[in-house]
């Protein structure tokens, strides 16, 4: 074994693995028996597998979620930091308040009023990002087996954390006006009919991830209601409403509700940074004192560093423009995925024309599986999330997410056009394989997925 | 000694081949040997002429890795490998070619018809359809020649179900089989050398047993192994395993998985690289026969470079 010297230091010797070594043959066995229970939901398939391609140089991925950093100006990034090193650099590296600083509260009061939101900084909580803030209300809320409404199809990345707190997710579907709110009353109505506790509804109204689509105003009122008159909480996730390329603004939940029964989540992953991992959730006072709980007990406190950054990056006055800026920028890229959705999509595939966010949401006939077609996809180095993500109960399997953020206008058309080219295909061999080539129906007014009904624990 | 341990590619199980070849890679240090770890690439050819490694170790599954391609480059190469030759990779990884060679040896395996595109696309095939649901029964297996891991397998339940499920199998090859379907408990025999190791068993935890997709998703199915059979069966299991092994012309190891119905067992195909990750069912079985993950590793080597030792 060699030994490392450095001056002023105990001699450390040097590690001899550069990875982690096995400690025994008995890998799995030696570990199952302490695995705690969740962890038996928390599935893994050949699918996802399939995922891990999608990373490779050559693959156009409209697969992923993320935001368009490269329009930040390096120099303000490099003023900001700066400043803080020079100004704040103690407390900047030290840890900080869990529920986050005043400072960073100011930013977010500002980023919520340009929605027409004014909640109380004592009722905000500064999170690492906006996926701990989800996180953490089920920590606050969930006991195994209670039951979770969200959409259908709901954030992806929602669905493994519902599942690690065991909850009982049942699905409402949407149409083009967001979560089927009649649909929602009947269900609850059944849930309780039937004994089972439900603890909240999760939901992102606006510009949703993945359908694209957003709540009416009349279902957004309907739904605060019900959550009222019945006492349940609505948990509110909105990182796409400030990104907004047509129609007209629509009031967060929160707002129609005054905060009592709804759970407020933000973030700047959309707006500035998801590198930065900051967001937060807003929560009525008695909620909120567990989730401080939760969170010191998760992480002490969201880091201090990039709270400071956020501080100084709001004092430039500027944030609104660049949210402007990106608005520009993601409505081309929309408008061009439209437009190479028409041109390359079969005529017998819908799909959603978001207002905002980052995703489209296109439906295809139903005999294609968009698993095995993105296996195909990938084979033409293109990429797309097969709607089953979005789904707990195998659902979802002729859908697929399409993301306009992260690529550009030549990438989308060129990404389109190969997933076009792959389903064209598909149709084809199923005309000749059922002897019925299928008359294209009419162009019709897109749609998203809108699928009948059904119960929590009914497979299709 | 230097090993290079080929893995990754561009195969659909890339996932799985990196987790494969990570753990082979470990096991080798802690042997003693020399690691030279290849995501294999455009470079590969360069790399294992500039590096001379005095074996390889594929760790590579689906097309590129399992299908004879890097083995006949291998051979060209003169780099001894572990693992069956270019010729019987290529006979596993196509199921049509596989069920033929072992139709041939007069083994059983579930009646089977197979088509490409062109005979769907240029003359008519899907006009035969019919009479050949009538020979098969419903429900039947709809299944692409050459894919790994189950990817594309469908279940139909009726001829309505049929034309999707093909779809499906033709997203991953030009070639498809629909085959008859067999209830039975599915079991794998793992053969290193020419030695069956202990069988195991894949039990479905929930759902009914109709519920094909279930047996498909990790988490949803159980493995026992040794798998609970009467000394008979065992022995019929085995044999046949070993048989198809023959027939199939594999050496070093092969993962034979099949069905065993009331008549006996059924045989469904061979895997010429079974996966080695720490859920893989080949280091279960050798597990269950005594040998650690480092003992199979050393073994696999041995193999490679003592064919006759076999």
């Amino acid at each position: 074994m060699s030994i490392r010297h450095t001056s002023g230091m105990t001699e450390v010797p040097e590690p001899t693995h550069r990875r982690r070594s096995h400690a025994g043959t008995r890998d799995l066995e030696r570990y199952a028996g302490l695995f705690a229970e969740r962890t038996s939901v928390m599935r893994s398939s050949a699918m996802r597998d399939l995922m891990a391609i999608t990373a490779r140089p050559e693959v156009i991925s409209l697969a992923g979620g993320l935001p368009d950093t490269s329009t930040f100006p390096p120099q303000s990034f490099a003023a900001q930091m700066t400043r803080i090193a020079q100004e704040s650099a103690a407390k900047a590296l030290q840890y900080g308040p869990t529920e986050g600083f005043e400072e960073t509260k100011d930013c977010i009061l500002e980023v919520m009023g340009a929605e027409g939101m004014l909640p109380d900084p004592d009722d905000i909580i500064v999170t690492t990002g906006g996926q701990q803030a989800i996180d953490l209300v089920c920590k606050t809320l969930l006991d195994p087996g209670d039951v979770v409404i969200c959409e259908a199809p709901t954030y992806p990345g929602a669905i493994p954390t519902l599942c690690s707190y065991q909850a009982d997710v049942v699905q409402v579907e949407c149409d083009e006006r967001g979560m089927q709110v009649e649909l929602l009353e009947q269900l609850l109505a059944e849930l309780r009919e039937e004994g089972r506790r439900v603890k909240f509804i999760y939901s992102v109204p606006s510009f949703q991830n993945p359908a694209g689509v957003s709540m009416s105003l009349e279902r957004r009122r309907r739904l605060v209601e019900l959550a009222r008159a019945q006492e349940l909480l609505v948990v509110e996730d909105n990182p796409y409403g400030l990104l907004r390329y047509g129609g007209e603004p629509m009031p967060p939940l929160y707002q129609l509700d005054g905060g009592d029964f709804v759970i407020y989540l933000g973030t700047f992953s959309k707006i500035l940074s998801p590198g930065i991992r900051l967001g937060w959730a807003v929560a009525p006072p008695p909620v909120m004192e567990k989730i401080v709980l939760g969170k010191q007990a998760a992480d002490l406190c969201t880091s201090t560093l990039t709270q400071y950054f956020v501080r100084e990056y709001f004092a430039e006055r500027r944030w609104q423009s660049y949210v402007g800026d990106l608005v520009e920028i993601y409505r081309g890229r929309r408008d061009t995925m439209v437009e190479a959705l028409r041109t390359h999509f079969p005529a017998e595939a819908t799909w959603t024309e978001p207002e905002g966010g980052l995703f489209i949401w296109a439906t295809l006939p139903d005999y294609i599986d968009t698993g095995d077609l993105l296996a195909k996809a990938l084979r033409a180095d293109v990429a797309f999330v097969p709607g089953q993500a979005a789904y707990v109960d195998g659902r979802g399997s002729h859908s697929m997410r399409l993301n306009f953020s992260g690529v550009n206008d030549e990438e989308i058309h060129e990404g389109v056009r190969r997933i076009g080219k792959v389903i064209a295909e598909q149709v084809e061999l199923y005309g000749t394989l059922t002897g019925e080539h299928r008359v294209p129906e009419p162009e019709q007014e897109s749609t998203p997925n809108v699928v009948p009904f059904r119960k929590a624990g009914e497979v299709g | 000694m230097k090993v290079a341990v080929l893995k990754g590619g561009r195969s659909l199980e890339r996932g799985v081949s990196l987790r494969s070849g990570a753990r082979v890679e470990d096991a080798l240090e802690r042997l003693g040997h020399e690691v030279l770890p290849i995501d294999v690439g455009p470079d590969l050819v360069k790399r294992l002429g500039a590096e001379r490694p005095d074996v390889a170790f594929v760790a590579m599954h689906g097309v590129g890795g399992e299908d004879g391609t890097v083995q006949e480059l291998l051979e060209i190469l003169g780099i001894p490998f572990t693992g069956p030759g270019a010729a019987a990779c290529a006979r596993c990884m196509d199921k049509v070619q596989a069920k033929d060679a072992i139709d041939e040896a007069g083994l059983p395996t579930p009646e089977w018809f197979a088509f490409n595109q062109t005979a769907f696309r240029e003359f008519g095939a899907a006009d035969a359809l019919g009479r050949l649901e009538e020979t098969l029964g419903f429900p039947l297996v709809v299944k692409p020649s050459r894919g790994g891991s189950s990817l594309g397998v469908k279940f139909a339940r009726s001829p309505g179900e049929v034309p999707q499920a093909l779809v499906s199998a033709f997203s991953y090859d030009d070639r498809v089989l629909l085959e008859r379907f067999v209830d039975g408990r599915e079991l794998a025999v793992s053969i290193l050398g020419d030695e069956p190791l202990p069988v195991v068993e894949a039990i479905l935890l929930e759902g009914d047993r109709y519920d094909f997709e279930a047996r498909y998703e990790i988490g949803r199915t159980r493995f026992a192994c040794p798998a609970e059979l009467t000394a008979e069966e065992e022995r019929a299991v085995t044999e046949t395993a070993l048989a198809t092994y023959r027939a199939l012309g594999c050496t070093g190891f092969a993962r034979i998985d099949l069905i065993l119905g009331e008549s006996g067992p059924w045989l469904l195909e061979a895997n010429a690289i079974p996966g080695l990750t720490d859920t893989s069912l080949l280091p279960q079985a050798a597990e269950a026969a005594g040998l650690s993950f480092e003992q199979l590793v050393e073994r696999i080597l041995d193999l490679a470079l003592r064919p006759a030792a076999a």
